[in-house]
């Protein structure tokens, strides 16, 4: 750190201006959402994994009294496969359709076949009972193996592999075989002095966000459309729900409600369009809420995957060459992070030969949807254990090894771009002089572990305006929906390029049809793009005040100073609250709107370090201490920063230890509840040590990085490794759960 | 559709009466139909503590529990957590240490820490973790949240704040079960 202090209210800790109202239960979610003469709508749901639907009698249900719609696939226009962006992934959109109401067939448990809306949701309920569905059942495929079998059932009738760009000609569950080569990976082995190689088999998790899915949606009479709801993306809802309903985005208006928590899963729609054609039948405003049980078995997951690492190094402990094959279920329909997650696995690491072969499986499974740093965390988990085993193979130390063989700025990423100012080799030394790794570990069954992880962020579109208030403040619109306090690390950014106290910016998350297009908050992008356009809205606003006191002072504009909210010539002084009392006579209102497409994201590096015990009796375990070290760029807020970071290694743990989804042999979700589906409590947890390094990011003005996702990358690969130091076993399944460690330790 | 039943009960200090059907939770009536939304719904299954609220002194789900079963007695919602001199400490510290990320486990989380402090002013870490053990929160790893109950319940005694409390407390009015 610098002796001279660099900014102003860039590196504070305010509180967030929306605070208040959450820790007070004023706060509007989506499910707060009431409206008069609303309707509750709910969906009826496959029980099979795997069916073609022969008829639907709707009529019983249609007469039950209060009830005031029935929607079926047959109220959804029919769509051409087309693929469009949605959010860290492409979709099909006639999947996109199919998936939020099956027409045809029924591809997982818990696929949506009908949906009622009805006075009550109780009434609703007794109403889905009532609907009398004929499915042919199909045999299920559940994992990635059964559905690359030449002999298995097929999900998808058209699906033809598209193989390294090239269209297959077979139906197939396979839907995509891309590969990423540099060098020569045969030449780098055969230089190798030590060679590992593993396989690995990790399992479905979810996203595990606290709040379920919601919308509230009214089809007006003019035939306009207005969706309340709790998405990551206020623009994705309305793009995907035009698509869907075949509707021109100009009649469709989102609201974004507060957001109990996303991590990927709140990209894509899944009520929505449901909620807005029952409302078109229904002609009253119908609300529809998930229940835990639908949000496990229908919405989220991310792959489950199995993973084939080599890697060899020579005898100084040089990385000669990496190669991996990937398989990630995508659930019902194409479109699985596997590719993100072959782009990461090795990217810490100078790869002159590299190969990764990587497979889009569909399986019968809810689609996988994006879940922090889609992809990476067991790839990740793959890679590094590998990594891990090859340093003990040399006899070197973790740490040095990845310092050895970490890539630095101008080295490649495995893809073949050149990575620009990063600070992976940073993360590493903080790492080594860190009290943690300083101190000594005791104990038997105790282990440490290390992993590393990279994420490569990115940048898109973002909007925002903002207004000078007559009492001198600054009102602040903006397109992000706040997930977790981009409010007030945007109000921030725009605090410092106008020298303002935070307390002096206002800032509102607002709908579709009040801000410019934004993308949704995800790819660790909000603070990074959004924070650029606040920074280019706040020199327009600061180039309109030098204007208008020139203009009322009668000087040159250019030679008007402004700084931290006073305006200066020669003698002459005008704050901004004089200007915001006096702006009507000196001209009118001043509002300025700044839009970007950020493209200069960078890329986020991070170390973990963990300490376990393992109960040999049980194989619980216990997590002693956990340090995760990061390059940050510029932490804007640095308790939100650490915020990112241990709420990530959180999730990582759960992903590491605990959670999976569990099939009956008929692919019924038989643990769809968190009784069952087991995520980590604060008892399960220590306390989390954040160590932030910063290197800035040269591409934004505040020098920004993405930091909410590469925390979610290492720890399944750190607690694996750090599992193998405390009873001697490599664990290559996730997740390493108590009857796995035994399995391991031949125990059981 | 079974006939309804007329509850009185006291909600955060104030007499209430309400309509419910038998099959109606505690949390539906009290988000539904006495407009508490600040009483969240995670898994309305009894795993998540998203709606808790404090039943006579005792910490409840609020899902477990139905409508009909709080005739005459006393419930605390987040609504009633914040008193006439402004936010509860225990409000005002997860502000001050970023305890919430998303902030819809959060009201769930403050009246739980609220029932621990009630009974035990003076936690361990060990202890604010295994009483929020019933609270799931996905954004924040709880080591904020942990910090947040630890701070707070250091400013109550420090304030003496915790004494004046169980004063209000026995002040409230009581209601024979």
């Amino acid at each position: 750190m610098s002796i001279e202090k660099k900014y102003e209210v860039i590196g504070t800790r305010p509180i967030r201006p929306d605070g208040t109202d959450k820790v007070t239960g004023r706060a509007l979610y989506g499910a707060d959402v009431r409206l008069p003469g609303m309707l509750y709508g709910m969906v009826l749901r496959s029980p099979h994994a795997h069916a073609r639907i022969v008829a639907i009698h709707t009529e019983k249900a249609l007469s039950l009294p209060g009830v005031k719609a029935v929607v079926t696939g047959m109220d959804l226009p029919d769509l051409e496969s087309k693929i469009t962006g949605l959010g860290e992934g492409t979709v099909n959109l006639r999947y996109q359709s199919n998936n939020a109401l099956a027409k045809d067939k029924v591809l997982y448990f818990g696929h949506p076949v009908a949906a009622v809306a009805a006075s009550s949701v109780h009434i609703a309920e007794e109403a889905l009972g009532l609907i009398d569905v004929e499915y042919e059942i199909l045999p299920p495929v559940l994992t990635v193996m059964e559905a690359m079998k030449p002999d298995a059932a097929i999900l998808l009738d058209e699906l033809r592999t598209e193989e390294l760009g090239e269209k297959g000609s077979e139906p197939t569950n396979i839907a995509a075989h891309s590969q990423i080569s540099q060098g020569d990976v045969e030449m780098g082995f055969k230089n190798a002095a030590v060679i590992v190689e593993r396989e690995f088999y990790t399992s479905t998790v979810h996203q595990g966000y606290i709040e379920p899915q919601n919308a509230t949606a009214l089809w007006h009479e003019d035939g306009q459309i207005t969706i309340w709801c709790s998405t990551q993306g206020s623009f994705g809802v309305r793009d995907q729900v035009s698509e869907i309903l075949a509707i021109p985005v100009s009649r469709i208006k989102v609201v974004p409600m507060e957001i109990g928590g996303g991590f990927g899963g709140k990209n894509g729609v899944y009520l929505e369009p449901l909620a807005a054609i029952l409302s078109k039948k229904a002609r009253k405003p119908v609300k529809m809420t998930m229940n835990r049980a639908e949000v496990l078995a229908a919405t989220g997951p991310t792959s489950g995957s199995l993973i084939r690492v080599k890697v060899g190094a020579d005898s100084h402990g040089c990385i000669t060459a990496m190669q991996a094959t990937l398989a990630y279920e995508a659930g019902a329909y194409p479109g699985s992070p596997v590719d993100s997650g072959a782009g990461v696995m090795f990217a810490p690491y100078k790869t002159p030969n590299v190969l990764i072969d990587s497979y889009d499986v569909v399986v019968n499974k809810p689609r996988a949807a994006a879940y922090r740093a889609p992809g990476a965390t067991n790839a990740v988990f793959a890679a590094e254990t590998v990594i891990d085993e090859i340093a003990e193979k040399l006899g070197m130390d973790p740490i040095e090894f990845r310092i050895l063989n970490g890539v630095t700025s101008g080295d490649n990423h495995p893809e073949g771009t050149q990575y620009g100012v990063i600070g992976f080799h940073e993360t590493l030394q903080a790492a080594k002089k860190s009290p943690h790794y300083q101190s000594k570990l005791e104990g038997p069954y105790t282990g440490r572990g290390v992993a590393s992880g990279y994420w490569g962020n990115f940048g898109g579109k973002s909007s925002a305006a903002a207004s000078l208030s007559p009492d001198g403040t600054i009102s602040l619109v903006e397109g992000s929906v706040d997930i977790g306090g981009s409010r007030a690390v945007i109000a921030m950014q725009l605090a410092e390029t106008l020298g303002l106290p935070f307390e002096a910016i206002h800032p509102e998350v607002v709908d579709t049809d009040s801000v410019g297009y934004t993308e949704g908050t995800y790819g660790s992008r909000t603070t990074f793009a959004t924070g650029w356009a606040v920074y280019n809205l706040g020199k327009d606003l600061i180039r309109q005040f030098k204007q208008r006191v020139a203009d009322h002072w009668n000087v040159n504009p250019e030679d008007v100073v402004y700084e931290k909210g006073v305006l200066t010539h020669g003698d002459q002084h005008m704050t901004l609250k004089q200007l915001g009392t006096e702006m009507d006579e000196m001209g009118g209102p001043i509002s300025a709107s700044s839009s970007i497409n950020a493209r200069k994201w960078g890329p986020a590096f991070a170390t973990h370090i963990v300490d376990v015990a393992v109960d040999p009796e049980t194989g619980k375990v216990d997590l002693l201490r956990y340090t995760a070290v990061q390059d940050v760029g510029t932490a804007i807020h640095p308790d939100y920063v650490e915020g990112q970071i241990q709420g990530g290694v959180a999730q990582g743990i759960g992903w590491a230890l605990n959670e999976e989804y569990i099939y009956d042999a008929q692919g019924r979700l038989i643990n769809a509840n968190w009784l069952d589906y087991r995520m980590p409590t604060a008892l399960d947890l220590p306390m989390i040590d954040a160590i932030m390094v910063e290197v800035p990011n040269p591409g934004h003005p505040y020098g920004v990085r993405g930091v909410g996702e590469v925390p979610i990358v290492p720890p399944a690969g750190a607690i694996a490794n750090a599992i193998y130091r405390a009873v001697g076993v490599r664990l290559t399944e996730l997740p390493m759960s108590p009857g796995r460690i035994l399995a391991a330790m031949k125990k059981i | 559709m079974a006939k309804k039943t007329l509850i009185q009960a006291v909600i955060n200090g104030e007499q209430v009466e309400f309509l419910c059907e038998p099959r109606q939770s505690l949390l539906e009536v009290l988000r539904e139909t006495l407009g508490l939304t600040g009483v969240k719904e995670g898994c309305n299954n009894g795993n998540c503590g998203a709606c808790n609220v404090i039943l006579d002194g005792v910490l409840v789900n609020s899902c477990l529990v139905l409508a009909v079963e709080v005739e005459g007695r006393s419930i605390t919602t987040i609504e009633g957590i914040a008193g006439e001199n402004g936010l509860h400490p225990l409000q005002q510290k997860f502000l001050e240490h970023a305890a919430l990320q998303c902030g819809v486990c959060t009201p769930g989380f403050i009246v739980a820490a609220k029932a621990l402090l009630d009974r035990d002013p003076d936690p361990s870490e060990h202890d604010v973790r295994m009483w929020l053990a019933g609270n799931l929160c996905r954004c924040t790893g709880y080591d904020k949240i942990v910090r947040a109950v630890l701070d707070a319940a250091a400013v109550m005694r420090e304030k003496g704040a915790v004494q004046q409390e169980h004063g209000q407390a026995q002040s409230a009015p009581e209601v024979a079960l």
